[in-house]
């Protein structure tokens, strides 16, 4: 019994003795930091460069807390983007003037033959024009977006420039779909005569005979023209994309991706606005007899002879076979 | 002159959005604008944390460094506001900031995602202070009855401070040595590069 006794009260300190030990450890965690485990700012800023949880609002989008990256947007489209823009247009503006202060006019050797061929139908013309006219629109809509502000808001004011730019952004919006249908219709129409081929590299090699009375040889499309072509097509299906992911916010990427179109569709934009200017300059004043082609739809035979001597030549071999053709076609009677 | 901050104690708040309720209740908010919202991270996982959030009213705000049109501005309180008459909707204050603070009526709309609103630190705008218009546009405008934002005011267990930045970074800097920790200032560093050392 004793023995009993004294295994019990052995126990029973032991078990005291533990209780003591485990009374202690919560002394212990008192000073344990709770936010040792809790999510942390800048560990979350550095692991995805945004910070994103659950909301119990409906709309969640609002999910993301922060995102920093919009700094970084902002040195592009205050910065960067101005000096893409100014350094594109201006820079092109000013070898225009300098080429046509130098070389004048490209004008026609031969003078004119006087007779005309068909150069763009009515369609392709109304396309063309079409879609010239909206890139005009959404060119100087979306310059206004970039440089409105440090330039013409000063001289107009701030209701007047608002109110301006409120309609220049619902033009930009709304002349986006004609721009586009009009580039998808370029691409198929004129797909046929600009791929690019030997005649191209011969053509580049003597500088497209801008320097001299040189005139290499081209089809329908010299490599000039190709590849203003391909500009237009790539260009306008890459302004259309980004813009449209723009327009339709939250459809088809978040806010970085967002961004990134901004981004994509403005350099592209100014790009594209500088070789347009190239263009336009060698439709009008740069060369007689060009802008014919896209007015009146024909264009003078020495200009086809001198500009598109291989294009003239299909030209009339195809006038020269169906005048032949069409003389037994008539006695025939299929 | 103060300069308005918005400081949420993250070890505080419990997720009750007592202060996104207040907001679109005095303001009148429209359905599917939240100025103010609370984000749960980690939600039910340990080190779980819910921040309060809405324009920070940031130093060198990066929306009206970015606006086609001028129309934002700060007010000498160092309150970010903006003009709705001004605004075209562009949406690009919203790809700026770094709080996802601004709002649009109509996000899902080509075209016209509608005037853009955002948190004004119940400032109002720059109508008249206290005028139909401004309450109409933006809302009450508390700061000029001398009144500081409502969501803080409202703020259950007092994690959310509004007010002059000294002062809150003050009282946050006291809680923390008190109780011996603290997660820190969310958003500090990103919109007024600066933190409160915890």
């Amino acid at each position: 019994m004793a023995s009993l006794a004294k295994c019990v009260r052995l126990a029973l300190g032991a078990w005291v003795l533990s209780l003591m030990i485990s009374a202690s450890v919560p002394s212990i965690a008192q000073q344990v930091n709770p936010t040792a485990s809790a999510v942390k700012e800048q560990q979350l800023l550095q692991e995805l460069n945004r910070i994103q949880g659950r909301v119990s609002i409906p709309d969640q989008r609002s999910g993301v807390l922060e995102q920093p990256a919009g700094r970084e947007w902002r040195e592009f489209r205050n910065v960067t983007l101005r000096w893409i823009g100014g350094i594109a247009i201006l820079g092109t503006l000013a070898v225009l003037v300098v080429f046509y202060l130098a070389c004048g006019m490209v004008r026609l050797q031969g003078g004119r033959a006087g007779r005309t061929i068909v150069r763009f139908s009515a369609f392709e013309r109304f396309v063309h024009w079409m879609t010239a006219t909206c890139f005009i629109t959404l060119a100087i809509s979306g310059l206004n977006i970039t440089f409105g502000r440090p330039l013409l808001l000063p001289l107009i004011g701030h209701e007047a420039f608002s109110e301006w730019s409120q309609w220049a952004k619902y033009a930009h919006n709304y002349l986006s779909f004609p721009f586009t249908i009009g580039v998808v219709l370029i691409f198929l129409m004129w797909l046929g005569g600009n791929i690019p081929n030997k005649v191209d590299v011969e053509w580049i090699k003597r500088g497209g005979g801008i320097v001299g009375h040189d005139h290499p040889p081209a089809y329908r499309f010299n490599a000039g023209q190709k590849a203003v072509y391909w500009i237009v097509v790539i260009g306008g299906a890459a302004v259309a994309v980004t813009g449209y992911e723009l327009m339709f916010p939250f459809y088809l990427s978040g806010i970085e991706g967002m961004q990134m179109a901004q981004m994509v569709h403005s350099t592209v934009a100014m790009l594209f606005v500088a070789v347009m200017l190239a263009h336009i300059y060698i439709g009008t004043i740069g060369m007689q007899g060009a802008f014919e082609a896209m007015g009146s739809g024909t264009v003078d035979a020495n200009w086809a002879k001198e500009h598109h001597s291989l294009w003239l030549d299909e030209e009339d071999a195809r006038a020269a076979t169906n005048d032949a053709r069409s003389k037994p076609a008539a006695t025939a009677a299929e | 002159m103060a300069r308005m901050k918005f400081l949420c104690d993250a070890d505080r708040c419990i997720e009750c959005n007592a202060c996104v309720t207040a907001c679109k209740n005095e303001h009148e908010v429209p359905w599917g604008i939240n100025r103010r919202r609370v984000v749960t991270i980690n939600d039910g996982k340990p080190g779980e944390r819910s921040v309060s959030m809405a324009c920070m009213h940031c130093t060198d705000a990066p929306c009206a460094a970015v606006c086609p049109v001028n129309c934002i501005y700060t007010t000498d309180d160092g309150v970010v506001l903006h003009s709705k008459d001004l605004c075209i909707g562009c949406g690009y204050c919203f790809y700026a900031c770094p709080f996802g603070a601004p709002q649009y009526p109509k996000i899902g709309n080509f075209g016209s995602r509608g005037k853009m609103d955002k948190c004004t630190f119940c400032a109002g705008g720059p109508e008249a202070d206290g005028s139909k218009e401004e309450y109409e546009k933006y809302g009450a405008n508390r700061l000029a009855e001398g009144k500081l934002p409502l969501c803080a005011e409202m703020c259950s267990t007092k994690s959310l401070l509004a007010g002059d930045g000294e002062i809150i970074a003050q009282i946050y800097k006291e809680r923390v040595m008190k109780r011996g920790y603290g997660s820190g200032a969310w958003g500090w560093k990103t919109a007024y590069r600066e933190t409160i050392a915890s």
